[in-house]
């Protein structure tokens, strides 16, 4: 029997609100796939593109990034200007022949544990439809 | 030279090792480069774990150090403090989190070993290329700001006066008092609430250490913690307060008098358009209400206003305007209370439709000897003494279809309600009670409970499916969980007790202010058992039911208690600051601004060597949050601790 796919995913979670939520799902022990591994920053605005880049290149098949709700930056817009790049990123991945749908943005507050697992839940099912990413290097 | 790191791996007891083989976890770990030793324990936070740490760096002469563990957001600072005293820098430290992120969060032992691994991989790439930091210092301001002013907020500033600092205690209405001045009596000691209230409230106003600062509105705050900027909005009064003597003339004499709806009296009283709250209001100064006075609606008031012709002491002034204040503080105490429900919102119950339902908070100011009926508890619709009156616990609490959480005080105050109602009227008055639980926690709460549950008082547990009004009656069905049996309850007064929930401006607040809410609106804390006082932001702290449903012991410990965190902070001259700021690498840097666009603190800015343009970071100003950084097209903007050099090992390595 050929094994199911399990994709690969990277997060990039923001100290003040995702990472929050993420620690927060673990500690009211609710559960989702173990296929995400995340790294903390202390804003999303820090996550350059190049960050999702190198990550699809080693081998990701998808890329979470994920911030507070407009409005909660703990450093007021760092959350708006990750959003824009993101979008501009999209486009270029688009145009290079990968999947944009690879690469998500998500607002995830301090107390939104339960939607972080839901967030990670629906992308790795997503992902699964897509396939392993092509330009696994 | 090429970094000799340990890797730390903690069982947690069980909570991570049931669920990551952290055997298999040491061993791929010491096959990494440059990992010297890698060691596991029980309790890596233990005094134990802590000696193994240093032992180990000082062994094998470590510089770069893996822990394996809970999230930084647990123990960072407890595991810097380790290594530092090994003699090494705190930012040779890097945690992996894997039991929050990993051993909590996933069922499958071998799924969830693999993914500990990527994370130690990934934090072992990241630290072979850390770098020591030096924590710079930065000066407190040692003034405190208190938002609100109820019995939270004159709790916490009272005990930050006392340990000597300057306390700002702004307070949104024309008086401080909050809630509690409301209420008549307090459960289960039957204090009378005035009467415990008003000393401190006094207090607060005689206090050499505090400036009260009343009907202002919080506008920004700036800053962080140690130098916060804030602006305050100060309402128009319309009335000198260095004038007023607060003789109340101008209320009387008002043209408007006993016909505006007293909000004090939940409603159920009138007032004047120019007034005073409640009789110890402080300060004891008139306000005008804007909304109604006809002066300020209309630009006229009969052949002139009354009010300016009663008073005396000239100080009613039409023409002043709102005015705006500047202040510098070191920490903020946040205790801006709660809302109640409006029961309206749960429609079967008839609160808006049906005089004779009113609220636990309106019956307060019945049975209070100050309120609109100077004691008497008459029905509404007929201002008749009622025969029978019922209680509706939980409306809006404890229901998936509106508020899930237990507001804490509903069964207490109707308890003590009743109580008063049965001192005035003895068994003369049938009074029934529908109730969810009995939760009477406290000390002393309990004897209570029974000491009512003794006295002719028809408990039922179930909540009516609705409430009807039958010729001036009010009929509601209850079917009773614990005798299996269906009552049928005519009634001449219902008191719903409604749900406490967030203040309706808590979002936006808590975006003035940058700290987080939790899932049901309440501000959040940065953890619920060891620091319920504290935000997520440095230098702010909560007090009362801002942060969750309290009674008044609650919120006075509470606000005792963030007083003290506050002074921590704001006994000390300086404070140790976080390293990880930007800075610019001037060889590459062209000056091209991009860093100064993006920045939200105007940290950086455009200086001119050499006849060369390039980007210069104000340390002071940088919070360290690296959005400069991941916009930088040239990569001459870094952050120090998450440089592009140290993330893109750690990215490659933990995707790998």
């Amino acid at each position: 029997m050929k094994e199911e796919f399990e994709p690969n995913i990277l997060g990039f979670l923001c100290n003040w609100c995702s990472y929050a939520g993420a620690d927060l799902a673990g500690t009211s022990r609710i559960k989702y796939p173990p296929n995400i591994k995340s790294i903390r920053v202390m804003c999303s605005g820090r996550v350059d593109t190049v960050f999702i880049l190198e990550a699809l290149r080693k081998g990701a098949d998808g890329v979470l990034i994920a911030g507070c709700h407009p409005g909660d930056c703990h450093y007021q817009s760092g959350n708006y200007k990750t959003n824009r790049r993101i979008k501009l990123l999209k486009n270029f991945l688009k145009d290079m022949g990968v999947e944009p749908e690879r690469v998500r943005f998500e607002y995830v507050s301090a107390s939104e544990g339960q939607k972080f697992a839901a967030v990670v839940t629906d992308f790795v099912n997503e992902l699964k439809k897509i396939g392993p990413s092509p330009i696994k290097e | 030279m090429s970094k000799k790191i340990g890797v730390f791996v903690c069982h947690c007891g069980i909570n991570i090792a049931s669920n990551v083989d952290i055997e298999e976890l040491i061993k791929y770990s010491s096959n990494l480069n440059n990992v010297i030793v890698s060691k596991d324990y029980k309790y890596m936070c233990s005094d134990n774990g802590a000696n193994l740490i240093k032992d180990t760096i000082k062994k094998y002469k470590l510089d770069g150090i893996v822990i394996a563990c809970c999230s930084p957001r647990m123990h960072e600072n407890t595991f810097r403090g380790y290594v530092e005293n090994a003699g090494i820098n705190a930012f040779n430290l890097e945690i992996a989190n894997i039991r929050e992120q990993c051993s909590w969060a996933h069922d499958d032992k071998k799924r969830s070993t693999e993914k500990a691994k990527s994370l130690v991989r990934g934090a072992v790439a990241k630290a072979r290329l850390l770098e020591s930091l030096e924590k710079s210092t930065i000066s407190v301001n040692p003034n405190a700001l208190v938002i609100g002013g109820g019995i939270s907020g004159i709790q916490t500033s009272l005990d930050l006066a006392e340990k000597g600092f300057k306390v700002y205690l702004v307070e949104r209405t024309p008086s401080i008092g909050g809630r509690m001045a409301q209420l008549d009596k307090t459960f289960p000691t039957l204090d009378c609430s005035g009467c415990i209230l008003t000393p401190k409230m006094m207090e607060v106003a005689n206090n050499q250490n505090i400036e009260l600062i009343t009907y202002s509105e919080i506008e920004n705050v700036d800053g962080n913690i140690g130098n916060y900027k804030v602006k305050i909005r100060k309402k128009p009064r319309y009335v000198d307060l260095d004038k007023c003597t607060g003789c109340g003339d101008c209320v009387v004499a008002c043209r408007l008098k006993d016909r505006i709806s007293n909000e004090f009296d939940m409603g159920l009283g009138k007032r004047s358009a120019i007034y005073i709250p409640f009789p110890q209001a402080i300060p004891m100064k008139c306000t005008v209400d804007e909304n109604n006075c006809l002066m300020i609606k209309h630009g006229k008031c009969g052949k002139g206003p009354l009010c300016i012709e009663a008073c005396e002491a000239d100080a009613i002034d039409f023409s002043q305007k709102e005015e705006f204040l500047e202040i510098e503080v070191g920490v903020i105490v946040v205790a801006t209370g709660y809302d109640l429900l409006d029961p309206s919102k749960v429609y079967e119950f008839g609160y808006s439709r049906y005089k004779n339902v009113i609220t636990s908070m309106e019956m307060e100011r019945l049975i209070s000897s100050s309120g609109p009926t100077s004691g008497e508890i008459l029905c509404p619709s007929n201002n008749k003494i009622p025969n029978s009156i019922t209680y509706i616990l939980c409306v809006g609490s404890r229901d998936e279809t509106s508020c899930t959480w237990c507001c804490r005080i509903g069964c207490m105050s109707a308890l003590k309600q009743i109580y008063l109602i049965k001192e005035k009227f003895g068994n003369k008055v049938e009074i029934n009670i529908s109730y969810t639980d009995i939760r009477s926690f406290g000390k002393g709460y309990e004897e209570f409970y029974r000491k009512i549950r003794g006295e002719n008082t028809n408990f039922f547990r179930g909540k009516p499916s609705d409430v009807r009004n039958i010729q001036d009656r009010l009929k509601l069905d209850i079917f009773d969980t614990t005798t299996n049996k269906l009552f049928e309850i005519n009634t001449d007064l219902v008191v719903l007790v409604p749900e406490l929930i967030p203040r309706m401006d808590s979002d936006v607040f808590s975006r003035i202010l940058h700290i987080s809410q939790s899932s049901d609106g309440f501000y959040l804390e940065a953890h619920p058992k060891l620091r319920p006082m504290d935000t997520f932001t440095a230098g702010i702290f909560l007090a009362g039911c801002c942060q969750g449903p309290k009674d008044i012991q609650d919120s006075v410990s509470q606000a005792s208690g963030a007083a003290g965190r506050a002074a921590n902070i704001l006994s000390k001259k300086e404070l140790e600051a976080e390293p990880q700021v930007a800075i610019v690498d001037v060889e590459n840097c062209s000056g091209c601004s991009m860093c100064i666009s993006i920045c939200p603190f105007n940290a950086i800015d455009l200086v001119e060597e050499k006849g060369k343009k390039q980007a210069k970071v104000i340390e002071a100003l940088c919070k360290g949050c690296g959005a400069c950084v991941g916009a930088c097209p040239s990569g001459s903007m870094q952050q120090l601790g998450f440089k592009d050099k140290q993330m893109i090992p750690m990215v490659e390595e933990t995707v790998y």
